[in-house]
């Protein structure tokens, strides 16, 4: 079997993209295919993933699904590729379904599992915002998997990676990208690990300093309920839940959120979740693996310098 | 200004998800539909929005049957002009972008919107592949959109951070948080909606590509452990040795 699998490589091997080479690599033979300014050292590392053959387009240099679409769908059919693999990421978002439509390929959108051992093809995916899953079978000889980001354990699988350069006639971008506004140097949401969130019950934004100093002592990324981003406490990125980021990190701290089923929806894929609240009867604690009754002013403050001391002594 | 908005229907937040006939259909019994989150407080109102200050006429668009209307009508008493649904049952992404397409291919929108992600299916799928079958660009988690004359500046989420690009009429785009505020219908937009327009035409032949087999519940959680406010030693403890997150 031929697989393609398209990731996006900026200055290290993220977890994501060790994901998507994994999953396509126990689906067949691996062509990666990236684009940009990405170093071979770099490319080379593909390799311990299971990547045989890197393509790289270095005349694409941001993000157009258009000319992004074209490139994956060229390589497609120049390699006869049955699968193609990506992550179900802002790009794979974008350019995923274009290409599934392209190809009249079916598309399955945020895999969460490697397909069944069935005479069908068929992956588990995430529905009703994490409250199910489905199982959804592809009838088409060409299958697009976007896979859910943290729900594919990376294996490595060495190989060594052999680097073609490629540059064809994409046509003409017709998109311009004007800017690109960074969110700040930490991990994104949908990629965090750790995640520390807090809701209305921090009272107001002059209190978040309690929250970013656990999140700085933890290596996390702060997140909010969707009222506190509404209000303008938090910036509108910061929101999770049905409405907002779903996110599913290994462990999720809530400080001040009552568990309402919409923040519940964004948030339930969770490994671990530890809830903060000094009310026993949030709702919360049922989603909870560990509960704290108790005021988040004070519990926040104690559970970072705990932190911190268990980190020294490491 | 032409608008299209993709308007699809979805089981109210706080609904009970179960399923029926051995787990292969979702169990409608009791629910309450809602107008996709996405598609009504964004795209919907931000379409309403540039119409009210450049001119020009919104019309949504719904691939399902005439369950769909009490929420098609939803829409309209929010402000569009009028609605077309084409009369299917929505079997899969690529069946409703392809009838979606179908209708629009012949309709010269300035803009076809469609919601971030359907809150039930979260498959984030039919506006990139409305993108591909009508070959224009796509735009997608747009957050903030702008219009001078024929063309368009955009903020959307990218990996990192937020890019602003500008790209000309026609183009399709998939509306995210922040776009707009959400509008709550007034009496005088209810009474309308009852005579606006509501066009049904029939879907073109397309078999599906993808079906669910059938749904599973996730396992429930078995329990949340207590500790105590006064020793965070004891969750750090737990949280390195018991559960290995840190
Ligand atoms: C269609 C729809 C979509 C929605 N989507 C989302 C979504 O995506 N994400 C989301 O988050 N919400 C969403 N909501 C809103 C959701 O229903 C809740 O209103 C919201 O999650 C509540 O936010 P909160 O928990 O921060 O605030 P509250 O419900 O006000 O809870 C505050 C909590 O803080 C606790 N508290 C107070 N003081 C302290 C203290 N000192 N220490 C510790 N705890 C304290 C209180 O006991 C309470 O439990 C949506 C709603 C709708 C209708
Ligand atoms: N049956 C439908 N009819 C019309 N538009 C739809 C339908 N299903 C989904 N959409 C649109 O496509 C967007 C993305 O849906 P999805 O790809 O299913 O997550 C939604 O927010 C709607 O704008």
């Amino acid at each position: 079997m031929s697989v393609l699998v398209f990731v996006e490589i900026k200055d290290k091997l993220t977890k994501a993209v060790q994901e998507t080479i994994t999953y396509g690599k126990s689906l067949g033979n691996v062509t990666l295919l990236t684009y940009g300014d990405v170093s071979d050292s770099l490319l080379l590392e593909t390799g311990n993933f299971g990547a045989e053959h890197v393509l790289i387009c270095k005349s694409i240099n941001e993000r157009n699904e258009q000319l992004l679409s074209n490139l994956i769908i060229n390589a497609v059919k120049k390699y006869n590729c049955e699968y193609i693999v990506l992550s179900q990421d802002q790009t794979g978002k974008a350019v995923g379904p274009r290409v599934a439509a392209n190809l009249e390929a079916g598309h399955i959108s945020g895999a969460i599992s490697f397909p069944e051992k069935s005479d069908e093809f068929i992956v588990k995916t995430n529905v009703f915002s994490g409250k199910a899953i489905a199982f959804v079978s592809v009838h088409t000889p060409i299958k697009v998997i976007s896979i859910l980001p943290n729900s594919i354990p990376p294996k490595e699988n060495k190989t060594t990676a052999l680097i073609t350069e490629i540059n064809e006639d994409l046509g003409e971008a017709r998109i311009k990208v004007k800017e690109l506004k960074p969110l700040g140097d930490g991990i994104p949401l949908p990629e965090a690990e750790l995640v520390v969130s807090a809701g209305r019950g921090l009272k107001g934004p002059e209190n978040w300093g309690i929250v970013e100093e656990l999140a700085n002592s933890l290596g996390a990324t702060t997140a909010c309920s969707r009222p506190v981003a509404d209000i303008g406490w938090r910036p509108h990125h910061e929101h999770v839940g049905q409405t907002g980021v779903a996110i599913r990190p290994n462990l999720y701290i809530a400080a001040g959120i009552s568990g309402a089923i919409q923040h519940l929806a964004g948030v339930n894929g969770s490994k671990v979740i530890v809830v903060i609240n000094t009310d026993p009867e949030a709702p919360f604690f049922k989603a909870a693996d560990y509960g704290i009754i108790g005021d988040a002013f004070e519990v926040l403050p104690r559970l970072t310098s705990a932190i911190n001391n268990f980190k020294s002594s490491q | 200004m032409k608008i299209l908005v993709c308007i699809s229907k979805v089981p109210d937040t706080t609904s009970k998800i179960n399923f029926v006939d051995n787990n292969s259909k979702f169990d409608q019994n009791g629910v309450q539909y809602i107008v996709n989150p996405y598609d009504e407080w964004y795209a919907l109102v931000r379409a309403l929005e540039l119409v009210e200050s450049n001119g020009g006429t919104v019309t949504t668009i719904t691939v399902g049957n005439s369950s769909d209307d009490p929420t098609i009508r939803k829409a309209l008493a929010i402000g569009a002009n009028d609605a077309v649904r084409i009369n299917a049952n929505p079997t899969d992404s690529y069946f409703v972008a392809k009838q979606i397409a179908d209708y629009a291919a012949n309709e010269d929108y300035d803009i076809i919107m469609t919601g971030k992600e359907t809150i039930d299916y979260n498959g984030s799928q039919i506006g990139s592949m409305l993108s591909a079958l009508l070959e224009m660009p796509f735009v997608s988690l747009a957050s903030k959109l702008e219009t001078e004359g024929s063309k368009a500046v955009l903020e959307r989420d990218v990996q990192g951070g937020l890019e602003v690009v500008e790209v000309d009429f026609p183009f399709v785009l998939s509306a995210s948080k922040g776009m707009a505020e959400q509008r709550i219908p007034n009496m005088r937009g209810i009474m309308a909606a009852r005579t606006k327009p509501l066009k049904v035409i029939e879907p073109v032949e397309q078999k599906a590509l993808t079906s669910v087999v059938k749904f599973e519940l996730p396992n429930p959680k078995t329990g949340c452990k207590y500790v105590d406010p006064e020793n965070m030693e004891e969750l750090v403890e737990l949280l390195h040795n018991e559960s290995k997150v840190i």
